[in-house]
């Protein structure tokens, strides 16, 4: 190989390596929502947000850890935690003008929820399941801000993630996003699906976050859609997160027991609920009746899957 | 030496005999406790009529096994082997079980001790004893299948 043929496979090298990054760093960068749909959000109804809230479990990962009471409604942030990938921990977003979301705009909001942007054009980690609230409903995002607004303010920024690389790479997030953030619902659902059924996947799919917990990941910590709600290994420690599909190993209640076990906790066969889900369920709990019934209706719709986490002996 | 190794093997034998006891015996609590509750809530739901009758003795059973409920008989440390959903943080904070374990049986007695007189009593006494079980299987108890 004579010294130009060299210089020129040098060049071209060079040349591929650059036009890949920038290809790289195009393709991770932030993704607001646009301009028009910002300035398409409604003003927001707190009492209608509350509704939201619940639904959407906030609280579940925001509140100080242990909080109990109205002190749920303080939002400080600091709980850990901690997965394969490292530890996240929920920050303050709180009402709080330095420490929490109180400075943020609808706009700032509704690019967080529904693309995991922060203000600052940075990607959020998926620990905030932004994966989900993507398919949520503007109205209901201008609702919940609306509401979050509402709540008091509380100061202390919570610690920082303690993630390993490469995942301290947020930029990388960007090409996270363009694999699994997706504002089309998993499951399609046939027309003679009845408004209560739609309900229900809007709730579950969207807002309730359930196949954030309750459907296997990828390496890459994707939901496997294809497999969607079969149960998967949990998150933190060697426990599992329930199959609520109706296949092999999932659930086999009725819808009327499903909204019963939202209700009060307790299943048919008077085992009660537990672990994460108990702080799930207190949510579920605080939502009008129909809402629980519309989860369970589209629950029932679901298609059936085996489970999605190993069998142990 | 081969006396104290004979010996401490039968020791750990027995340890885990007495717990496979403790863990079976827990678990007769926890089901009865389940079993009580049944017509309970078949009747908080609306699928069953109020029943006065039905009422009093299903919560008359449930505060049995509740008062069975004694935390350093049915759950001595290191329990946690073999066929148990039982955690660790349950001996890291036995304080707090223990209050949570209090707090059940009070509150199950309480109830009992006044039978509700329609659905919605059933409905508001069975919310107040399904907070006790939440409150412990959400840091107490992990899932296995």
């Amino acid at each position: 190989m004579s010294k130009t043929t060299l210089g020129r496979l040098v060049l071209v090298v060079v040349v591929l390596g650059v036009a890949g990054g920038l290809v790289l760093f195009y393709l991770s960068g932030p993704n607001r929502l646009s301009q028009e749909t910002v300035a398409a959000l409604p003003e927001g109804d707190a009492a209608r947000g509350e509704r939201v809230f619940w639904a959407a479990g906030c609280t579940s990962c925001h509140a100080r850890p242990g909080a109990e009471g109205d002190a749920i409604l303080e939002l400080a942030g600091g709980l850990e935690l901690k997965t394969p990938f490292g530890t996240f921990v929920a920050p303050n977003i709180s009402s709080d003008q330095q420490d929490g979301i109180g400075g943020w705009s609808a706009g700032d909001f509704a690019n967080a929820m529904l693309r995991g942007v922060a203000p600052d054009g940075s990607h959020y980690y998926p620990a905030f399941p932004y994966a989900s609230y993507a398919r949520m409903r503007p109205a209901d995002i201008a609702d919940l801000y609306a509401f979050m607004r509402t709540l008091p303010a509380v100061p202390g920024a919570a610690p920082g993630h303690v993630l390993g690389f490469p995942f301290t790479i947020r930029r990388g997030l960007g090409l996270w996003k363009r694999l699994y953030l997706d504002p089309e619902p998993v499951i399609a659902l046939g027309p003679d699906a009845d408004d209560k059924t739609r309900a229900g996947r809007y709730l579950v799919e969207g807002p309730g976050h359930c196949g954030e917990c309750h459907t296997p990941r990828a390496f890459t910590g994707g939901s496997k859609t294809n497999e969607w709600l079969a149960g998967a290994a949990a998150a933190e420690g060697d426990g599992i997160v329930p199959n609520i599909t109706a296949g092999e190993g999932g659930l086999s209640w009725s819808a009327g027991d499903i909204a019963y076990y939202l209700e009060s906790g307790f299943t048919p066969d008077f085992d009660t609920v537990g672990g994460a889900m108990v702080a799930v369920q207190k949510n579920m709990a605080r939502l009008p009746a129909e809402d629980r019934e519309a989860i369970a209706a589209y629950l029932k719709a679901v298609p059936p899957r085996p489970n999605g986490y190993p069998a142990r002996d | 030496m081969k006396r104290l190794f004979v010996a401490g093997a039968l020791l750990a034998v027995t340890a885990s005999l007495s717990f496979a006891g403790a863990v079976e015996d827990r678990q007769a609590v926890m089901k009865s406790m389940g079993k009580a509750l049944g017509p309970l809530a078949a009747i908080a739901k609306g699928e069953n009529a109020f029943d006065a009758g039905v009422v009093e003795q299903n919560l008359t059973a449930l505060n049995e096994a509740a008062q069975k409920l004694d935390v350093a008989a049915l759950f001595p440390e290191g329990s946690t082997t073999g066929e148990t959903e039982a955690l660790p943080a349950i001996w890291e904070n036995m304080a707090d079980f223990q209050e949570r374990a209090d707090k059940l049986k009070a509150d199950v007695a309480e109830v009992a001790s006044a039978v509700p007189a329609d659905q919605a009593g059933v409905q508001a006494a069975l919310g107040k004893i399904g907070q006790n079980c939440g409150g412990c299987h959400e840091n107490y108890r992990m899932k296995k299948n």
